[in-house]
Protein backbone atom coordinates (compact mmCIF):
# COMPACT_ATOMS: atom_id res chain seq x y z
CA UNK A 1 0.00 0.00 0.00
CA UNK A 2 1.40 3.39 -1.02
CA UNK A 3 1.40 6.63 0.91
CA UNK A 4 -0.91 8.05 -1.75
CA UNK A 5 -3.41 5.86 -3.56
CA UNK A 6 -5.48 7.00 -6.49
CA UNK A 7 -8.42 4.64 -6.91
CA UNK A 8 -10.54 4.50 -10.07
CA UNK A 9 -10.43 8.27 -10.35
CA UNK A 10 -12.59 9.74 -13.09
CA UNK A 11 -13.12 13.38 -13.94
CA UNK A 12 -15.10 15.00 -16.72
CA UNK A 13 -14.37 18.60 -17.66
CA UNK A 14 -16.33 20.50 -20.28
CA UNK A 15 -18.13 17.32 -21.31
CA UNK A 16 -14.88 15.45 -21.92
CA UNK A 17 -13.68 12.63 -19.72
CA UNK A 18 -10.13 13.60 -18.79
CA UNK A 19 -9.46 11.01 -16.11
CA UNK A 20 -10.82 7.56 -16.80
CA UNK A 21 -10.82 5.11 -13.89
CA UNK A 22 -7.26 6.13 -13.15
CA UNK A 23 -5.60 3.95 -10.51
CA UNK A 24 -2.06 4.44 -9.26
CA UNK A 25 -0.07 4.13 -6.00
CA UNK A 26 2.86 6.29 -4.93
CA UNK A 27 5.39 4.94 -2.45
CA UNK A 28 6.62 6.92 0.51
CA UNK A 29 10.04 8.49 0.02
CA UNK A 30 10.35 7.52 -3.63
CA UNK A 31 10.60 9.60 -6.79
CA UNK A 32 7.92 8.76 -9.33
CA UNK A 33 7.36 10.04 -12.82
CA UNK A 34 4.14 10.13 -14.77
CA UNK A 35 4.91 10.41 -18.43
CA UNK A 36 2.66 10.60 -21.42
CA UNK A 37 1.83 12.64 -24.47
CA UNK A 38 0.07 16.01 -24.35
CA UNK A 39 -3.56 15.62 -23.37
CA UNK A 40 -3.02 12.31 -21.59
CA UNK A 41 -4.39 13.74 -18.33
CA UNK A 42 -1.11 13.99 -16.40
CA UNK A 43 -1.53 17.55 -15.16
CA UNK A 44 -5.24 16.98 -14.52
CA UNK A 45 -4.32 14.06 -12.26
CA UNK A 46 -1.89 16.28 -10.33
CA UNK A 47 -4.40 19.12 -10.00
CA UNK A 48 -7.12 16.71 -8.88
CA UNK A 49 -4.84 15.23 -6.24
CA UNK A 50 -4.11 18.79 -5.02
CA UNK A 51 -7.83 19.64 -5.11
CA UNK A 52 -7.64 22.75 -7.31
CA UNK A 53 -10.92 24.57 -7.81
CA UNK A 54 -11.31 23.73 -11.50
CA UNK A 55 -10.73 20.04 -10.85
CA UNK A 56 -13.35 19.11 -8.29
CA UNK A 57 -16.20 16.67 -8.72
CA UNK A 58 -14.11 13.59 -9.45
CA UNK A 59 -15.47 10.13 -8.72
CA UNK A 60 -13.40 7.31 -7.29
CA UNK A 61 -11.11 8.13 -4.41
CA UNK A 62 -7.77 9.60 -3.39
CA UNK A 63 -6.44 8.03 -0.21
CA UNK A 64 -3.53 9.63 1.62
CA UNK A 65 -1.98 7.90 4.58
CA UNK A 66 -5.04 5.68 4.83
CA UNK A 67 -7.60 8.50 4.72
CA UNK A 68 -9.76 9.76 1.86
CA UNK A 69 -8.89 13.34 0.96
CA UNK A 70 -11.23 13.75 -2.00
CA UNK A 71 -13.59 16.00 -0.02
CA UNK A 72 -10.88 18.22 1.45
CA UNK A 73 -9.87 21.71 0.33
CA UNK A 74 -6.48 22.62 -1.10
CA UNK A 75 -5.20 24.11 2.11
CA UNK A 76 -6.37 21.15 4.16
CA UNK A 77 -4.50 18.78 1.86
CA UNK A 78 -1.46 21.05 2.01
CA UNK A 79 -1.47 21.11 5.79
CA UNK A 80 -1.51 17.30 5.69
CA UNK A 81 1.74 17.49 3.71
CA UNK A 82 0.71 17.50 0.03
CA UNK A 83 1.85 20.30 -2.26
CA UNK A 84 2.20 21.21 -5.92
CA UNK A 85 4.78 23.00 -8.02
CA UNK A 86 3.12 24.58 -11.06
CA UNK A 87 4.33 24.30 -14.62
CA UNK A 88 4.09 28.07 -14.87
CA UNK A 89 4.32 29.43 -11.33
CA UNK A 90 2.14 32.40 -10.42
CA UNK A 91 3.63 35.86 -10.15
CA UNK A 92 2.74 38.15 -7.27
CA UNK A 93 3.09 41.91 -7.56
CA UNK A 94 4.88 43.33 -4.55
CA UNK A 95 5.17 40.07 -2.61
CA UNK A 96 8.82 39.60 -1.70
CA UNK A 97 10.57 36.30 -2.22
CA UNK A 98 11.30 36.28 1.50
CA UNK A 99 7.62 36.51 2.40
CA UNK A 100 6.62 34.08 -0.33
CA UNK A 101 8.98 31.42 0.99
CA UNK A 102 8.15 32.24 4.60
CA UNK A 103 4.45 31.65 3.92
CA UNK A 104 5.27 28.05 3.03
CA UNK A 105 8.19 27.41 5.36
CA UNK A 106 8.04 24.97 8.22
CA UNK A 107 10.91 26.84 9.86
CA UNK A 108 10.12 30.52 9.33
CA UNK A 109 13.50 31.89 10.42
CA UNK A 110 15.45 34.03 7.98
CA UNK A 111 18.29 31.47 8.12
CA UNK A 112 15.94 28.77 6.88
CA UNK A 113 14.63 30.98 4.08
CA UNK A 114 18.17 31.85 2.97
CA UNK A 115 19.12 28.20 3.07
CA UNK A 116 16.20 27.29 0.77
CA UNK A 117 17.30 29.93 -1.73
CA UNK A 118 20.89 28.76 -1.64
CA UNK A 119 19.72 25.21 -2.30
CA UNK A 120 18.37 26.35 -5.67
CA UNK A 121 21.48 28.44 -6.39
CA UNK A 122 19.86 31.84 -5.84
CA UNK A 123 21.92 34.33 -3.83
CA UNK A 124 19.78 35.42 -0.83
CA UNK A 125 21.45 38.85 -0.74
CA UNK A 126 20.25 39.44 -4.25
CA UNK A 127 16.86 37.76 -4.16
CA UNK A 128 15.31 38.00 -0.67
CA UNK A 129 13.83 41.45 -1.16
CA UNK A 130 12.92 41.09 -4.81
CA UNK A 131 9.28 40.60 -5.65
CA UNK A 132 7.87 37.36 -7.06
CA UNK A 133 6.74 39.28 -10.10
CA UNK A 134 7.37 39.74 -13.79
CA UNK A 135 10.89 41.04 -13.18
CA UNK A 136 11.96 37.44 -12.53
CA UNK A 137 12.76 35.27 -15.51
CA UNK A 138 10.85 32.02 -15.98
CA UNK A 139 13.83 30.06 -14.70
CA UNK A 140 14.26 32.27 -11.63
CA UNK A 141 10.56 32.01 -10.86
CA UNK A 142 10.73 28.24 -11.14
CA UNK A 143 13.64 28.10 -8.72
CA UNK A 144 11.87 30.37 -6.25
CA UNK A 145 8.94 27.98 -6.44
CA UNK A 146 11.23 25.06 -5.67
CA UNK A 147 12.82 26.98 -2.79
CA UNK A 148 9.39 27.44 -1.24
CA UNK A 149 8.69 23.71 -1.64
CA UNK A 150 12.03 22.83 -0.03
CA UNK A 151 11.27 25.18 2.87
CA UNK A 152 7.82 23.65 3.31
CA UNK A 153 9.25 20.15 3.91
CA UNK A 154 6.18 18.41 2.45
CA UNK A 155 5.49 14.69 2.51
CA UNK A 156 4.27 14.62 -1.09
CA UNK A 157 5.36 16.98 -3.85
CA UNK A 158 3.66 17.03 -7.24
CA UNK A 159 5.92 18.79 -9.76
CA UNK A 160 4.18 19.66 -13.01
CA UNK A 161 6.68 19.87 -15.88
CA UNK A 162 9.59 20.94 -13.64
CA UNK A 163 11.85 21.57 -16.65
CA UNK A 164 9.44 23.91 -18.39
CA UNK A 165 11.09 27.22 -19.26
CA UNK A 166 14.42 26.14 -17.77
CA UNK A 167 17.79 26.38 -19.49
CA UNK A 168 20.30 23.50 -19.37
CA UNK A 169 22.38 24.97 -16.56
CA UNK A 170 19.38 25.67 -14.35
CA UNK A 171 17.98 22.23 -15.11
CA UNK A 172 20.79 20.63 -13.09
CA UNK A 173 19.73 22.76 -10.10
CA UNK A 174 16.15 21.63 -10.55
CA UNK A 175 17.29 18.00 -10.57
CA UNK A 176 19.36 18.62 -7.44
CA UNK A 177 16.31 20.09 -5.75
CA UNK A 178 14.24 17.03 -6.68
CA UNK A 179 16.78 14.75 -5.05
CA UNK A 180 17.04 17.07 -2.06
CA UNK A 181 13.27 16.78 -1.59
CA UNK A 182 13.68 13.01 -1.61
CA UNK A 183 16.53 13.25 0.90
CA UNK A 184 14.14 15.17 3.18
CA UNK A 185 11.86 12.15 3.04
CA UNK A 186 9.37 13.54 0.53
CA UNK A 187 7.52 11.44 -1.98
CA UNK A 188 8.06 13.15 -5.31
CA UNK A 189 5.71 12.84 -8.28
CA UNK A 190 7.07 14.29 -11.51
CA UNK A 191 4.61 15.14 -14.26
CA UNK A 192 6.56 15.25 -17.49
CA UNK A 193 6.96 14.38 -21.11
CA UNK A 194 10.71 14.91 -20.89
CA UNK A 195 12.97 11.86 -20.90
CA UNK A 196 15.61 13.84 -18.96
CA UNK A 197 13.13 14.50 -16.16
CA UNK A 198 11.76 10.97 -16.33
CA UNK A 199 15.27 9.64 -15.70
CA UNK A 200 15.35 11.38 -12.29
CA UNK A 201 12.66 8.98 -11.07
CA UNK A 202 12.82 5.53 -9.51
CA UNK A 203 9.40 4.40 -10.75
CA UNK A 204 7.55 5.42 -13.87
CA UNK A 205 3.97 5.38 -15.04
CA UNK A 206 2.80 5.83 -18.60
CA UNK A 207 -0.43 7.73 -18.80
CA UNK A 208 -2.66 7.70 -21.84
CA UNK A 209 -6.24 8.85 -22.36
CA UNK A 210 -6.83 9.50 -18.68
CA UNK A 211 -5.62 6.20 -17.33
CA UNK A 212 -2.39 4.52 -16.33
CA UNK A 213 -1.52 2.52 -19.41
CA UNK A 214 1.70 0.95 -18.12
CA UNK A 215 4.09 1.12 -15.18
CA UNK A 216 7.50 -0.19 -14.28
CA UNK A 217 11.13 0.77 -14.39
CA UNK A 218 12.22 4.09 -15.84
CA UNK A 219 14.08 2.29 -18.64
CA UNK A 220 11.02 0.27 -19.59
CA UNK A 221 8.64 3.20 -19.62
CA UNK A 222 11.05 5.63 -21.29
CA UNK A 223 11.73 3.08 -24.01
CA UNK A 224 8.03 2.63 -24.67
CA UNK A 225 7.34 6.38 -24.51
CA UNK A 226 10.13 7.28 -26.93
CA UNK A 227 9.31 4.55 -29.44
CA UNK A 228 5.56 4.12 -29.32
CA UNK A 229 3.95 7.31 -28.03
CA UNK A 230 5.30 9.77 -30.54
CA UNK A 231 3.56 9.21 -32.85
CA UNK A 232 0.94 7.45 -30.81
CA UNK A 233 0.77 3.77 -31.58
CA UNK A 234 -2.66 3.37 -29.92
CA UNK A 235 -4.20 6.03 -32.11
CA UNK A 236 -2.67 4.41 -35.19
CA UNK A 237 -4.08 1.02 -34.21
CA UNK A 238 -7.54 2.27 -33.28
CA UNK A 239 -7.87 4.38 -36.42
CA UNK A 240 -6.66 1.69 -38.83
CA UNK A 241 -9.05 -0.88 -40.41
CA UNK A 242 -7.30 -3.62 -38.40
CA UNK A 243 -7.70 -1.62 -35.22
CA UNK A 244 -11.44 -1.52 -35.65
CA UNK B 1 -6.47 67.03 25.26
CA UNK B 2 -5.43 70.48 24.10
CA UNK B 3 -3.45 70.86 20.95
CA UNK B 4 -0.69 72.78 22.59
CA UNK B 5 0.08 70.02 25.04
CA UNK B 6 0.99 67.51 22.35
CA UNK B 7 4.69 66.87 21.83
CA UNK B 8 6.39 65.70 18.64
CA UNK B 9 7.21 62.44 20.35
CA UNK B 10 3.55 61.83 21.12
CA UNK B 11 2.74 62.30 17.45
CA UNK B 12 5.51 60.00 16.26
CA UNK B 13 4.60 57.40 18.88
CA UNK B 14 1.46 56.73 16.82
CA UNK B 15 3.60 55.94 13.78
CA UNK B 16 6.22 53.29 13.10
CA UNK B 17 8.97 55.94 13.30
CA UNK B 18 11.14 56.26 16.40
CA UNK B 19 11.25 59.93 17.40
CA UNK B 20 14.83 59.46 18.60
CA UNK B 21 15.82 58.83 14.97
CA UNK B 22 15.25 62.54 14.40
CA UNK B 23 17.91 63.57 16.91
CA UNK B 24 20.49 63.57 14.15
CA UNK B 25 21.26 67.24 13.43
CA UNK B 26 21.46 66.46 9.71
CA UNK B 27 17.83 65.36 9.69
CA UNK B 28 15.32 68.16 9.18
CA UNK B 29 11.83 67.72 10.55
CA UNK B 30 8.64 69.60 11.29
CA UNK B 31 5.64 68.52 13.33
CA UNK B 32 2.19 70.06 13.31
CA UNK B 33 -0.61 69.15 15.67
CA UNK B 34 -3.95 70.72 14.79
CA UNK B 35 -2.96 74.34 14.12
CA UNK B 36 0.26 74.38 16.11
CA UNK B 37 3.80 73.76 15.00
CA UNK B 38 4.95 71.63 17.93
CA UNK B 39 8.45 70.89 16.67
CA UNK B 40 10.85 71.83 13.92
CA UNK B 41 14.47 71.51 12.96
CA UNK B 42 15.90 72.80 9.70
CA UNK B 43 19.11 72.19 7.82
CA UNK B 44 21.05 74.48 5.48
CA UNK B 45 19.33 74.90 2.13
CA UNK B 46 15.88 74.32 3.57
CA UNK B 47 13.70 77.29 4.48
CA UNK B 48 10.38 76.70 6.14
CA UNK B 49 7.94 79.30 7.41
CA UNK B 50 4.72 78.29 9.09
CA UNK B 51 1.83 80.53 10.02
CA UNK B 52 -0.86 79.21 12.27
CA UNK B 53 -4.42 79.66 11.03
CA UNK B 54 -7.70 79.05 12.81
CA UNK B 55 -7.75 75.34 12.00
CA UNK B 56 -4.31 74.57 10.70
CA UNK B 57 -1.11 76.00 9.33
CA UNK B 58 0.06 77.67 6.15
CA UNK B 59 3.54 76.48 5.32
CA UNK B 60 6.05 77.69 2.78
CA UNK B 61 8.60 74.95 2.19
CA UNK B 62 11.51 76.05 0.08
CA UNK B 63 14.72 74.33 -0.95
CA UNK B 64 17.08 76.91 -2.26
CA UNK B 65 18.83 76.79 -5.62
CA UNK B 66 21.50 74.09 -5.98
CA UNK B 67 20.87 72.80 -2.46
CA UNK B 68 20.89 69.07 -1.98
CA UNK B 69 19.26 67.88 1.22
CA UNK B 70 20.96 64.56 1.72
CA UNK B 71 18.73 63.02 4.36
CA UNK B 72 14.95 62.75 4.00
CA UNK B 73 13.01 65.54 5.65
CA UNK B 74 10.43 64.24 8.10
CA UNK B 75 7.06 65.90 8.45
CA UNK B 76 4.28 64.87 10.76
CA UNK B 77 0.75 66.23 10.68
CA UNK B 78 -1.87 64.97 13.04
CA UNK B 79 -4.80 65.30 15.36
CA UNK B 80 -4.77 63.22 18.49
CA UNK B 81 -8.22 64.24 19.84
CA UNK B 82 -11.29 62.38 18.65
CA UNK B 83 -12.82 65.42 16.94
CA UNK B 84 -11.52 68.38 15.05
CA UNK B 85 -10.46 69.98 11.81
CA UNK B 86 -6.96 70.33 10.47
CA UNK B 87 -6.38 72.40 7.34
CA UNK B 88 -2.87 72.40 5.90
CA UNK B 89 -1.86 74.81 3.18
CA UNK B 90 1.48 74.02 1.62
CA UNK B 91 3.46 76.07 -0.81
CA UNK B 92 6.39 73.95 -1.89
CA UNK B 93 9.15 75.50 -3.95
CA UNK B 94 12.07 73.38 -4.99
CA UNK B 95 14.42 75.76 -6.71
CA UNK B 96 16.62 75.11 -9.72
CA UNK B 97 18.98 72.12 -9.37
CA UNK B 98 17.87 71.47 -5.80
CA UNK B 99 17.06 68.02 -4.46
CA UNK B 100 15.02 66.84 -1.48
CA UNK B 101 12.89 63.96 -0.38
CA UNK B 102 10.18 64.19 2.25
CA UNK B 103 8.68 61.47 4.38
CA UNK B 104 5.38 62.71 5.79
CA UNK B 105 3.21 60.99 8.37
CA UNK B 106 -0.41 62.00 8.80
CA UNK B 107 -1.73 60.50 11.98
CA UNK B 108 -5.28 60.42 13.31
CA UNK B 109 -5.27 57.39 15.58
CA UNK B 110 -8.24 58.34 17.77
CA UNK B 111 -10.43 60.06 15.21
CA UNK B 112 -14.16 59.77 15.56
CA UNK B 113 -14.97 62.92 13.62
CA UNK B 114 -11.88 64.49 12.12
CA UNK B 115 -11.50 66.40 8.88
CA UNK B 116 -7.99 66.74 7.46
CA UNK B 117 -7.44 68.79 4.34
CA UNK B 118 -4.25 69.50 2.48
CA UNK B 119 -4.08 72.11 -0.21
CA UNK B 120 -0.68 72.15 -1.83
CA UNK B 121 0.95 74.19 -4.57
CA UNK B 122 4.18 72.60 -5.64
CA UNK B 123 6.75 73.96 -8.05
CA UNK B 124 9.78 71.88 -8.89
CA UNK B 125 12.35 74.03 -10.61
CA UNK B 126 14.56 73.34 -13.58
CA UNK B 127 16.52 70.09 -13.11
CA UNK B 128 15.35 69.91 -9.50
CA UNK B 129 14.25 66.69 -7.83
CA UNK B 130 11.42 66.35 -5.31
CA UNK B 131 10.18 63.09 -3.78
CA UNK B 132 7.24 63.14 -1.37
CA UNK B 133 6.10 60.03 0.45
CA UNK B 134 2.94 60.41 2.55
CA UNK B 135 1.89 57.67 4.94
CA UNK B 136 -1.41 57.84 6.80
CA UNK B 137 -2.05 56.23 10.15
CA UNK B 138 -5.71 56.01 11.02
CA UNK B 139 -7.56 54.40 13.88
CA UNK B 140 -10.19 51.70 13.81
CA UNK B 141 -13.34 53.79 13.73
CA UNK B 142 -13.20 55.21 10.23
CA UNK B 143 -14.08 58.63 11.59
CA UNK B 144 -11.65 60.51 9.37
CA UNK B 145 -12.29 62.48 6.24
CA UNK B 146 -9.11 63.20 4.29
CA UNK B 147 -9.10 65.64 1.39
CA UNK B 148 -5.63 66.15 -0.09
CA UNK B 149 -5.34 68.36 -3.15
CA UNK B 150 -2.20 69.31 -5.00
CA UNK B 151 -1.34 71.34 -8.08
CA UNK B 152 2.14 70.56 -9.24
CA UNK B 153 4.28 72.23 -11.89
CA UNK B 154 7.47 70.64 -13.12
CA UNK B 155 9.90 72.89 -14.90
CA UNK B 156 12.31 71.72 -17.58
CA UNK B 157 14.16 68.57 -16.57
CA UNK B 158 12.54 68.42 -13.13
CA UNK B 159 11.72 65.14 -11.42
CA UNK B 160 8.78 64.60 -9.08
CA UNK B 161 7.71 61.43 -7.37
CA UNK B 162 4.87 61.13 -4.90
CA UNK B 163 3.51 58.13 -3.05
CA UNK B 164 0.36 58.15 -0.98
CA UNK B 165 -0.10 55.20 1.36
CA UNK B 166 -3.10 54.45 3.55
CA UNK B 167 -3.02 50.81 4.48
CA UNK B 168 -3.06 50.95 8.29
CA UNK B 169 -6.36 51.51 10.06
CA UNK B 170 -9.69 52.49 8.59
CA UNK B 171 -9.67 54.87 5.66
CA UNK B 172 -12.95 56.54 6.54
CA UNK B 173 -13.46 58.84 3.59
CA UNK B 174 -10.71 60.01 1.30
CA UNK B 175 -10.84 62.26 -1.72
CA UNK B 176 -7.47 62.73 -3.42
CA UNK B 177 -7.09 65.23 -6.22
CA UNK B 178 -3.59 65.66 -7.63
CA UNK B 179 -2.82 67.42 -10.88
CA UNK B 180 0.64 67.75 -12.36
CA UNK B 181 1.83 69.71 -15.36
CA UNK B 182 5.08 68.49 -16.83
CA UNK B 183 7.23 70.75 -18.96
CA UNK B 184 9.96 69.58 -21.33
CA UNK B 185 12.00 66.55 -20.31
CA UNK B 186 10.50 66.50 -16.83
CA UNK B 187 9.51 63.24 -15.15
CA UNK B 188 6.48 62.67 -12.95
CA UNK B 189 5.44 59.60 -11.02
CA UNK B 190 2.32 59.53 -8.85
CA UNK B 191 1.42 56.44 -6.83
CA UNK B 192 -1.47 55.73 -4.49
CA UNK B 193 -1.86 52.62 -2.35
CA UNK B 194 -5.00 52.37 -0.25
CA UNK B 195 -6.77 49.57 1.55
CA UNK B 196 -10.46 50.08 2.32
CA UNK B 197 -12.64 48.04 4.64
CA UNK B 198 -16.10 48.34 6.25
CA UNK B 199 -17.92 51.21 4.53
CA UNK B 200 -14.82 53.23 3.65
CA UNK B 201 -15.13 55.53 0.65
CA UNK B 202 -12.11 56.09 -1.58
CA UNK B 203 -12.04 58.64 -4.37
CA UNK B 204 -8.86 59.27 -6.33
CA UNK B 205 -8.36 61.76 -9.12
CA UNK B 206 -4.85 61.82 -10.49
CA UNK B 207 -4.18 63.93 -13.54
CA UNK B 208 -0.99 64.47 -15.46
CA UNK B 209 -0.45 66.85 -18.37
CA UNK B 210 2.63 66.13 -20.45
CA UNK B 211 2.94 69.51 -22.12
CA UNK B 212 6.67 69.68 -22.77
CA UNK B 213 8.72 67.85 -25.33
CA UNK B 214 10.01 64.56 -23.93
CA UNK B 215 8.00 64.84 -20.71
CA UNK B 216 7.27 61.52 -19.06
CA UNK B 217 4.67 60.49 -16.52
CA UNK B 218 3.30 57.44 -14.78
CA UNK B 219 0.10 57.27 -12.72
CA UNK B 220 -0.18 54.17 -10.59
CA UNK B 221 -2.99 53.11 -8.26
CA UNK B 222 -3.17 50.01 -6.12
CA UNK B 223 -6.44 49.69 -4.24
CA UNK B 224 -8.04 46.92 -2.20
CA UNK B 225 -11.66 47.11 -1.09
CA UNK B 226 -13.22 44.64 1.30
CA UNK B 227 -16.49 44.41 3.23
CA UNK B 228 -18.65 47.23 1.81
CA UNK B 229 -15.86 49.63 0.94
CA UNK B 230 -16.05 51.55 -2.34
CA UNK B 231 -13.30 52.95 -4.50
CA UNK B 232 -13.43 55.13 -7.57
CA UNK B 233 -10.22 55.90 -9.39
CA UNK B 234 -10.02 58.54 -12.11
CA UNK B 235 -6.63 58.56 -13.79
CA UNK B 236 -6.15 61.03 -16.58
CA UNK B 237 -2.99 61.51 -18.60
CA UNK B 238 -2.74 63.88 -21.51
CA UNK B 239 0.13 64.41 -23.91
CA UNK B 240 0.37 67.42 -26.18
CA UNK B 241 4.06 67.55 -27.00
CA UNK B 242 6.34 65.45 -29.19
CA UNK B 243 8.13 62.54 -27.56
CA UNK B 244 5.99 62.75 -24.44
CA UNK B 245 5.59 59.30 -22.93
CA UNK B 246 3.11 58.19 -20.31
CA UNK B 247 1.53 55.20 -18.66
CA UNK B 248 -1.53 54.73 -16.47
CA UNK B 249 -1.67 51.62 -14.33
CA UNK B 250 -4.58 50.84 -12.03
CA UNK B 251 -5.12 47.61 -10.14
CA UNK B 252 -7.98 47.11 -7.71
CA UNK B 253 -8.78 44.00 -5.73
CA UNK B 254 -12.38 43.53 -4.71
CA UNK B 255 -13.48 41.22 -1.92
CA UNK B 256 -16.81 40.64 -0.18
CA UNK B 257 -19.30 43.37 -1.10
CA UNK B 258 -16.70 45.93 -2.06
CA UNK B 259 -17.16 47.99 -5.19
CA UNK B 260 -14.33 49.32 -7.33
CA UNK B 261 -14.47 51.57 -10.36
CA UNK B 262 -11.56 52.58 -12.57
CA UNK B 263 -11.90 55.36 -15.11
CA UNK B 264 -8.64 55.78 -17.01
CA UNK B 265 -8.54 58.56 -19.57
CA UNK B 266 -5.62 58.93 -21.93
CA UNK B 267 -5.55 61.76 -24.40
CA UNK B 268 -2.84 62.30 -27.01
CA UNK B 269 -2.75 65.44 -29.13
CA UNK B 270 0.58 65.00 -30.78
CA UNK B 271 1.41 62.23 -33.25
CA UNK B 272 4.87 61.81 -31.74
CA UNK B 273 3.54 61.29 -28.23
CA UNK B 274 2.59 57.94 -26.77
CA UNK B 275 0.53 56.90 -23.74
CA UNK B 276 -0.45 53.43 -22.60
CA UNK B 277 -2.80 52.29 -19.90
CA UNK B 278 -3.77 49.14 -18.10
CA UNK B 279 -6.47 48.53 -15.55
CA UNK B 280 -7.37 45.35 -13.74
CA UNK B 281 -10.23 45.05 -11.30
CA UNK B 282 -11.47 41.91 -9.72
CA UNK B 283 -11.12 39.33 -7.08
CA UNK B 284 -7.80 37.87 -6.10
CA UNK B 285 -6.24 35.86 -8.90
CA UNK B 286 -7.19 32.20 -8.49
CA UNK B 287 -3.76 30.90 -9.45
CA UNK B 288 -2.08 33.13 -6.89
CA UNK B 289 -4.52 32.10 -4.18
CA UNK B 290 -4.28 28.39 -4.94
CA UNK B 291 -0.49 28.58 -5.00
CA UNK B 292 -0.46 29.95 -1.47
CA UNK B 293 -3.19 27.55 -0.33
CA UNK B 294 -1.14 24.66 -1.69
CA UNK B 295 1.53 25.78 0.78
CA UNK B 296 -0.95 25.46 3.63
CA UNK B 297 -2.35 28.98 3.97
CA UNK B 298 -6.09 29.33 4.51
CA UNK B 299 -8.03 31.20 1.86
CA UNK B 300 -8.27 34.27 4.12
CA UNK B 301 -4.54 34.25 4.87
CA UNK B 302 -3.73 33.81 1.18
CA UNK B 303 -5.92 36.77 0.21
CA UNK B 304 -4.36 38.89 2.95
CA UNK B 305 -0.82 38.11 1.78
CA UNK B 306 -1.67 38.87 -1.85
CA UNK B 307 -3.24 42.19 -0.92
CA UNK B 308 -0.32 43.09 1.35
CA UNK B 309 2.00 42.45 -1.56
CA UNK B 310 -0.03 44.52 -3.97
CA UNK B 311 -0.13 47.43 -1.55
CA UNK B 312 3.48 47.15 -0.40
Amino acid sequence: MGLLEVKKLSLTLGGKKILNDCTVDFWEGHVHAIVGPNGAGKSTLAYTIMGLSGYRGATGDIVYDGKSILGLGIDERARMGITLGWQEPARFEGLTIKNFIRAAAKDKTIASIKDALEKVALNPDEYLTRAVDKTLSGGERKRVELASLLAMRPRIVLLDEPDSGIDVEALEKIFEAIHLLKSYGATVILITHSIAVLKQAEHAFLMCRGEIFDKGSVDKISGYFENKCIPCERTAISSSPEGN
Amino acid sequence: MKAGQVTPKELYDTTELEYEALNNPDVAHIEVHHNTVVGAHLVPGLDVTANETENGVAIVFRVTENSVIEKPVHMCFGMLPEKGVQEIQMNVIIEKNARVSVLAHCTFPNAVEVLHTMDARITVGENADYAYFERHIHGKTGGVTVVPKAKVTLEKGARFKTEFELIRGRVGSIDIDYETTCKEWSVMEMNARISGTHNDAIQIRETGHLVGEGARGVLTSRIAVRDSARAEVHNKLTATAPFARGHVDCKEIVQDNGVATAIPIVEVRNPKAHITHEAAIGSVDTRQMETLMSRGLTEDDAVELIIQGLLS
